[in-house]
């Protein structure tokens, strides 16, 4: 009922504001929703505040942008919150792997195909780390420690259940043959953390939830779960810089896991607000702000639009689906 | 030494017109939002996070964090006045503080509450600027164990505490564990409890629990008795807060322990509200007419308000020497620096030396400037109630559904919190205590994720909680705690024969 009602407003608003500007292209005329279907400090939350910090800086948009958390679900609050906007061009969503695996594990009814794709961001890399204070140096080592104790002993903290990390981490063990004790915590930096503290052994942490240990010393990279290593080159801790750190595949493990930072909207939007989205972010893009987040975290900073992103998103649920079923995360199981 | 140069190095940044312009509206801003139920300090800061973009990194940390300061203290201003808490940790200052108001000793209570909250604020951050380094890696320690025990102890602190049944004190507890269950199990993934009803995936949240829990059934209680409001009686005296000023010094030992309380739960980082109830608990316990909480003890508001005061400010310790928050007001501020170029970690503090000085200072004056704001304010707030209720009950009621809707954007919120609110009204006549539920729809989940994660960790063995001597002495003390009152007896036996 109450849903209803407000579409019916928000779709009156929108003709109403949309008048003046008709002949134009569009352009958004109220405040504009973003959406984090994830908790606050993040990596989607960092990027999606990073965003509205750029397009408020500038004056990008006519209107202001609010960043709202719906972390519910493992994210389908979120994603539902989309779904049900049909038809509303003031509403944006950042979205993580769990566009993929949420909907999997948990059964909620939501599909990327509820929506519609604007633009994506960046890739978020993987890297696997261990405490500095442990003996292992490279990947090829912690394997080795790994396979010489009693399974299950060695412990890989990462963020939520049946997810991206411990998607990783179920690949590990097929690839080792020895079972680890996946831990799952609520974000990114308590991962690190626990790790600094040797709560766990190994970490999945991407590199912006980790640099800041890194950089103190605490914590070792051994490995990117990436095809080629990371196009960073200035020196971050010690005389150790990003491209520094090996591919997995180079030690042995071959595993490869990007994670999607991308942008939509709700369905049913039309061909003029998605250009205006897409132009949006492009203007964001060419901020030194933005390059600098890229920097700092060692994104892969692969930009992609249209039938392309749309297409490359498709693969990705279906490689999803696959890798969830193997590991035996599907609903119901 | 080098720190004391820091400091006076940042009083010198705040010191500038410009900021202690942005302190004064900060914590202007964070009042209010503190009054608001369900707009907590975490979503006042977010909302005013992009005011900040053009500022330089220690001017809008000074901003954000009064604003954080503001909502401290403005929380405990509905709870004793209307029995409805404005912020989580402000509820434990109800159970004290509202009886008072209903006394006529609204001013009192209030004053008490500020002052309290300036004192626990005060020692956390004289504690952050000797100790920083030091606390920073205890932190470190604390494992899911240590944190399962840590909640372990406000569970069994708050047992046996109020003047009902304890068989009825663990009934509204289990209710809580099972709302608490609501939503997604965090450590399989899986959706529990929610029937297939996806307004149902979040959980419940605390904040609307609280509001309905607490306000909306206070509204349906005062209605019952006519709307007759006992505290409008009172005399609205200016020389109120100095005379409750020459009464607070005599419970200088509960401040202390309140204080210490605090600045563990904050650090650990349990947070502001179990600080709250557990120094409620402890200080019931300890005082020497513990007997008598609940009925308007100035003790009773002092306690949870110097520990909530404590806890929030040492809470952002480890965000910014570990950069993992220790609230969710913190949170939001990670975000913040992320945004101002800043990296949360352990290097912030060699090279980030005016933010973060400048933020410690800016801890010191901004909660300085917000006591004498808000007890300026105390006559003020005190003469809310001389206006009729028929007049304030509608507004209380208007002011809880906006807050239930701002906590997600949703009116399903706003139906739950009248659900809460008449769920509310039938436990407060039956005399089953509401805290208690409060404190596991709260601390339940973080409780079972902790002790999972143990599980896990240790391949199921229980042991783990006694492996070494923070988790051990811990747990032993909850022990101690939870038994407390059956060991009593024994012990008053023992000594009669």
């Amino acid at each position: 009922m109450f849903r209803a009602a407000g579409l019916l407003m928000a779709i009156a608003l929108t003709m109403g504001g949309g008048v003046p500007v008709w002949a134009a292209a569009w352009q958004p005329t109220r405040p504009v929703e973003f959406i984090v279907p994830a908790g606050t400090g993040g990596g989607a939350d960092q990027m999606a505040r990073v965003i509205q910090g750029i397009v408020t800086k500038h004056n990008l948009m006519p209107t202001a942008m609010v960043v709202i958390n719906k972390a519910g679900g493992a994210g389908g609050e979120g994603f539902l919150d989309i779904k049900a906007s049909r038809g509303n061009p003031h509403k944006l969503v950042i979205t993580l792997s769990n566009l993929f695996t949420t909907p999997l594990a948990t059964g909620i009814p939501v599909s990327w195909k509820d929506m519609t794709p604007v633009a994506m961001m960046a890739l978020d890399e993987f890297v696997l780390w261990v405490n500095a204070e442990k003996p292992y140096k490279t990947a090829a080592e912690y394997v080795a420690a790994m396979k010489a104790a009693p399974p299950g002993q060695f412990k890989m903290g990462g963020t939520g259940s049946k997810q991206e990390d411990q998607i990783i981490t179920v690949a590990m063990e097929r690839l080792t043959g020895v079972k680890m004790t996946y831990i799952p915590y609520k974000g990114g930096g308590e991962v690190a953390v626990q790790l600094v503290g040797n709560h766990v052994d190994s970490t999945v942490n991407n590199p912006i939830e980790a640099v800041a240990q890194w950089r103190a010393g605490k914590l070792r990279p051994l490995c990117v779960f990436d095809k080629i290593v990371l196009p960073v080159t200035d020196k971050i801790a010690g005389d150790m810089a990003w491209s520094d750190i090996p591919t997995c595949e180079s030690q042995g493990l071959n595993i490869q896991y990007l994670m999607l930072r991308g942008i939509f909207m709700p369905p049913g939007a039309t061909k003029e607000q998605v250009q205006y989205y897409v132009d949006l972010l492009e203007k964001v893009r060419a901020t030194p702000e933005w390059k600098q987040l890229m920097h700092d975290g060692a994104f892969n900073p692969t930009f992609m639009t249209g039938d392309h992103y749309a297409a490359w998103v498709d693969t990705e649920d279906n490689r999803h689906r696959d890798l969830m079923k193997e590991a035996g995360f599907l609903a119901g199981n | 030494m080098e720190e004391l140069v820091n400091l006076f190095h940042g009083f010198a940044v705040v010191l500038q017109p410009y900021n202690i312009m942005l302190m004064i509206i900060g914590i202007l801003l964070g009042v209010i939002i503190g009054v608001l139920p369900g707009l907590g300090g975490a979503n006042g800061v977010a909302i005013l996070l992009p005011l900040t973009f053009s500022m330089s990194p220690t001017s809008a940390i000074i901003m954000l964090s009064c604003i954080y300061w503001g909502a401290l203290f403005g929380g405990a201003i509905t709870s004793i006045l209307f029995n409805i808490p404005g912020e989580p940790w402000s509820v434990a200052t109800t159970f004290d503080g509202h009886p008072m108001a209903r006394n006529g000793r609204a001013g009192e209570a209030l004053t008490a509450a500020f002052t309290s909250s300036f004192v626990g604020a005060l020692f956390a951050v004289i504690m952050i600027t000797l100790l920083a380094p030091l606390v920073a890696s205890f932190a470190l320690r604390f494992g899911p164990a240590e944190k399962f025990s840590v909640f372990f102890l406000a569970f069994c602190s708050f047992i046996g505490m109020g003047k009902e049944p304890p068989a009825k004190t663990i009934a509204a507890m289990m209710i809580g564990f099972v709302m608490a269950a609501v939503g997604l199990d965090s450590i399989t993934g899986n959706l529990r409890l929610t029937f297939g009803f996806t307004n149902l995936i979040n959980g419940f949240d605390f904040l609307i629990a609280v509001i309905g829990l607490f306000g909306i059934g206070e509204i349906l209680l005062t209605m019952e008795e006519g709307l007759s409001f006992q505290g409008r009686a009172a005399v609205i005296n200016p020389t109120v807060v100095w005379r409750t000023w020459k009464e607070l010094p005599r419970y200088w030992k509960t401040s202390l322990t309140s204080c210490l309380v605090g600045c563990w739960m904050g650090i650990s980082p349990a947070g502001a509200t179990p600080a709250s109830f557990m120094s409620y608990g402890i200080a019931k316990r300890s005082s020497s007419n513990g007997e008598a909480f609940g009925t308007g003890q100035i003790e009773g508001v002092i306690a949870p308000e110097t520990a909530a005061h404590a806890a929030g400010t040492s809470a952002l310790l480890p965000m910014l020497a570990l950069g993992v928050p220790g609230s969710p007001t913190a949170a939001v501020l990670l975000g913040g620096l992320m945004i101002w170029g800043l990296q949360p970690g352990p290097l912030l503090f060699v090279e980030q030396k005016e933010f973060v000085w400048g933020l410690i200072a800016s801890m010191y004056l901004g909660n300085l400037m917000g006591l004498i704001i808000v007890l300026t304010c105390v006559p003020l707030f005190a003469a809310i109630l001389k206006v009729p209720f028929s007049i304030i009950g509608p507004v209380i009621l208007v002011f809880c559904a906006i807050g239930a809707y701002t906590v997600h954007n949703s009116t399903f919120d706003v139906a739950l919190m009248l659900i809460f609110g008449i769920l509310g009204y039938v436990m407060k006549k039956c005399d089953y205590p509401l805290a208690p539920l409060v404190l596991a729809i709260v601390l339940g989940d973080k409780a079972e994720e902790a002790f999972r994660q143990s599980m896990l960790a240790s391949q199921g063995n229980l042991g783990v909680f006694f492996s070494n001597g923070l988790v051990g002495t811990i747990m032993t003390l909850g022990l101690a705690m939870l038994f407390w009152q059956p060991l009593q007896t024994v012990f008053a036996r023992l000594r009669g024969q």
